[in-house]
């Protein structure tokens, strides 16, 4: 075998760039599944809660061209073991706006959309109850929050210690509701033979749709294919499976053909998830030379009636500073809403911009410099935990932020710095995200002639697998990045969790080094050359780190803003900005920059634009499109300086490496409207910062 | 209704069977099965959907298929030649300036379009000289290409991309 230089962390150009650069890369939809494609469209309800009381599909079903409207009435039976969205067109009880009510199958998407208008649904519609409100009676503690972190908890007195605390901040953010909004829209085209189901699908993990498909129908393992090579985006909303994954599969079965179901870009408001408000509470205690002596993070926030959707918006305050009393808590309140979902760093997002706007509004209560605020609180252990760090590198990604941002000597006061018209200002924020390794499974063959077969489902949703993974492999293999051939995107595959959780290439990537070990111990074994018809080796990684229990786990950063908002008009600007993380191993230079770049982006623009606007009397979503909901755009962007630190973490995993999908957007809201604060002087604690809350 | 037309598509005629209200782009990604341009909202919102109209970027859910006539439809894949890549296709890999890839095809026919419309002088809204020959700084390029919404915001590197190719083509310094 011969020697080559590691390729890992190489900034490869994408394996799968130039399909995907020219439109024929395959996405959901645009795989070819061997007949004619029949198209489904969805009538929803019009009201928030309350009952079908007559639905006639009669005109719809006299359009030529339609082959079948599904309904309550005649739709096929799923499992009662469907939670939450998921038993579509089983009930006529309706639960949210835009639930799917009826369902139109017909040759062309043209005659199946008009169709829909077809379908008259008349509806006993009972007063809705949507508006998230922190005083409300009905709160509620939920037995844990996701990612099975504890609702709440509390460490010491931490009343006491604030009563007693020389400075103290109490103050209450609000996070609005938002939608993930990947470009490809959900899609999912089914096709059954016999009795065995294959989905082309939009989504960040066969094997998680494979398994609802399976208990919705009732079928093995064997009997459902879900294939989803190339995947536009996800960001969360695609980790589930939704409503109309199952929809999609139920018309194929009916009609007996090849059927395709693209949600509308309007549908996708209330049938794959958002990410819930929140009302956060925060109250910092500190000496009079900024050392916390209290932290408290008190989290209220919605999920549907239907379902138990508990994000863990405070956990990322049981990590960040050292304080000997501290309380996090979460609770929520039950409200006719469509079922809320992952968005990017759950929990963290809306989190750290509640503790990293609060910790910004100390330093100035202080007088001290924000960065140095945040060193003097550098906790040695996990504060919560006690348990010792993998390793933690948040004050060299503040220093070596600060200085290539050029910090240093910056004037503390707010409101003062002016530039013809716009009013000028800086702001800093630290990230962090949980670092943790998933079960997968893996499978690495190797032919007579040295091909090397790497099979794992793992998921490419942009976040640069298809050549980060290759690179892993062709390391682990000790051979060429040409020698290696990787397949991903198929529940045939070889187990794997999905995309999610910044937990994909720490979890692929760790079973193929260890499947490429074992293959390359046999190989050894057999005088270093593969035997003529070649030798397969299945292997993987059981689930956790073994070493989760004794070490503490994350990643960090820290991001530097300079904020520009125009005096006559409001307007927020963002010309620059300098983020600085320490994840570990990074695989690929090259896609890695582009995973930080978009997770940063994706949080200035929240904190400019993105608010999901709900009715407080119907309860729907009104700016349900992107001309209605705003996500930033190029003129949003300026010049961004991405840069990481080399950190190495022998804990974590095989590879050292602690997933980078999320830290991006952690933390830079609040840089956003800490730099709006030091421009302006005036504090928005509510989200975005749009023009007009200038002028209240 | 369904009614009989000829769409010119990166080079080739295909005569088809469309209904009256169907898209440009459905007439392509349902009907003939070009996936190049995607679709991305259906409303005009997102800019997936772009593709070049007689050389002129045009959102295609916006185009009823049947007012295309004989125009020469271009898509994405259809800008490279002789199966060369297009030295559009080229700057976007190099600059890793995606990363889902789902708007990128339609991001670089609008770089296309964006290039064209600087060499024949159109100004942008952020054009400070009306009559000077048009200069692609990053400035304009953000502008310009504004109507392309990436979700996965690789816009910090689509910039550079463009920025590229207007250099090597003259439209910038
Ligand atoms: S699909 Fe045409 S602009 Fe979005
Ligand atoms: S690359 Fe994913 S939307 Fe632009």
């Amino acid at each position: 075998m011969t020697t080559i230089d590691r390729v890992l962390g190489a900034g490869i150009e994408r394996i799968d760039g130039p399909a995907k650069v020219r439109g024929s890369a395959p996405y959901a939809f645009e795989q070819d599944p061997g007949e004619p494609i029949t198209h489904l469209a969805l009538v929803q309800s019009t009201i928030n809660r309350g009952r079908i009381t007559r639905l006639d599909p009669s005109a719809a079903e006299a359009t030529p061209g339609v082959l079948a409207v599904l309904t309550p009435a005649n739709a096929p039976r799923l499992s009662g073991e469907l939670t939450a969205d998921l038993p579509v067109l089983q009930s006529l009880d309706v639960h949210y706006q835009g639930q799917v009510v009826a369902a139109v199958v017909a040759e062309t998407s043209e005659i199946a959309r008009a169709a829909v208008g077809g379908v008259r649904v008349e509806y006993a519609a009972e007063e809705p109850d949507v508006t998230l409100r922190a005083d409300r009676p009905d709160l509620y503690a939920p037995a844990q929050v996701m990612a099975g972190f504890a609702t709440d908890s509390v460490i010491g007195d931490v009343d006491g210690a604030l009563s007693t605390a020389a400075v103290t901040v109490d103050a209450t953010y609000e996070t609005p509701a938002q939608h993930n909004n990947p470009i490809e829209m959900h899609t999912s085209m089914a096709r059954w033979d016999g009795d065995s189901l294959t989905l082309w699908d939009a989504n960040q993990g066969p094997h998680t749709i494979q398994r609802d498909l399976m208990t919705a129908f009732g079928l093995t393992a064997g009997q459902v294919r879900v294939i989803s090579p190339y995947v536009g985006g996800g960001f969360g909303s695609k980790a589930f499976a939704h409503p109309h994954q199952i929809l999609a599969a139920m018309a194929a079965r009916v009609v007996g053909r090849t059927v395709v179901l693209e949600l509308t870009r309007q549908q996708m408001f209330s049938l794959v998830g958002h990410r819930t408000p929140t009302i956060q509470r925060v109250r910092l205690g500190a000496d009079s030379e900024g050392r916390l002596t209290a932290i408290s993070h008190e989290v209220v926030e919605h999920t549907a009636r239907i379902a138990e959707f508990a994000e863990q918006t405070a956990t990322a305050t049981r990590v960040m500073y050292a304080a000997p009393h501290r309380r996090t808590t979460h609770r929520l309140a039950r409200l006719d809403v469509p079922p809320p979902t992952i968005m990017r760093a759950p929990g963290e997002t809306p989190g750290m911009f509640a503790l990293e706007s609060a910790m910004d509004e100390l330093a100035h209560t202080l007088g001290i410099d924000p960065v140095e605020l945040r060193i003097r609180n550098e906790p040695p252990r996990d504060p919560e935990r006690d348990v010792p760090w993998s390793s933690r590198s948040l004050v060299e990604c503040l220093r070596t932020g600060a200085e290539r941002f050029g910090w240093a000597g910056r004037d503390l006061r707010p409101g003062v710095r002016t530039d013809g018209r716009w009013l000028v200002g800086t702001g800093v924020a630290a990230a962090t995200y949980p670092s943790r390794r998933r079960k997968a499974d893996c499978r690495i063959s190797v032919d007579g002639r040295g091909r090397y077969l790497v099979e794992i489902d793992g998921s490419d949703i942009g976040t640069g697998t298809w050549t980060a993974l290759t690179q892993i492999a062709a390391d682990a293999l000790h051979v060429g990045l040409g020698e290696v051939e990787l397949r991903i995107g198929d529940s045939r595959l070889p187990f794997a969790g999905g995309a999610g959780g910044s937990t994909g290439l720490a979890s692929w990537g760790s079973a193929v080094v260890l499947t490429a070990r074992q293959l390359r111990a046999r190989l050894e074994s057999l005088g270093g050359q593969p035997p003529p018809d070649g030798l397969t080796v299945d292997g993987g990684v059981p689930g956790p780190s073994p070493h989760a229990e004794q070490y503490s786990m994350h990643s960090f950063g820290a991001h530097f803003v300079e904020v520009r908002v125009d005096a006559d008009t409001g307007e927020v600007r963002v010309p620059r900005a300098t983020s600085v993380y320490a994840a570990g191993t990074i695989a690929n230079a090259t896609t890695a920059r582009s995973q930080f770049l978009g997770g940063f982006c994706m949080g200035l623009s929240m904190a400019l634009h993105e608010e999901s606007l709900q009715d407080e009397h119907f309860g729907h979503f009104v700016n349900h499109d992107l001309a209605g909901y705003h996500i930033a755009t190029n003129a949003d962007v300026g010049e961004i300086d991405i840069s990481w630190l080399d950190e190495e973490d022998p804990w974590v995993n095989e590879l050292g490496l602690k997933g980078i999908g999320e830290i991006g957007i952690v933390g830079a809201a609040a840089a956003v409207a800490n730099g709006y604060w030091h421009a302006t002087g005036r504090r928005i604690r509510d989200l975005p910062l749009t023009p007009d809350k200038f002028f209240r | 209704m369904d009614t009989e037309i000829t769409l010119r598509v990166d080079g080739a005629a295909h005569p088809l069977t469309v209904d009256t209200r169907t898209t440009l782009l459905d007439a392509l990604r349902e009907r003939l099965r070009n996936t190049s341009p995607k679709k991305g909202c259906d409303h005009g919102q997102c800019g997936a959907c772009t593709v070049l109209l007689d050389g002129r970027r045009v959102n295609s859910c916006l185009v009823l298929a049947v007012t295309v006539g004989d125009a020469e439809v271009t898509t994405s894949n259809g800008l490279a030649t002789d199966g060369q890549p297009h030295p559009l296709h080229r700057s976007f890999v190099r600059r890793d300036a995606f990363q889902c890839g789902y708007c990128t095809p339609g991001q670089i026919c609008s770089a296309a379009g964006v290039l064209e419309e600087a060499r024949a002088g159109w100004p942008s809204a952020v054009t400070a000289d009306l009559t000077a020959a048009v200069e692609l700084t990053d400035t304009e390029i953000r502008e310009r290409m504004s109507g392309n919404l990436c979700r996965c915001a690789a816009y910090a590197h689509i910039v550079p991309a463009v920025a590229d190719v207007a250099a090597a083509e003259g439209v910038r310094r």
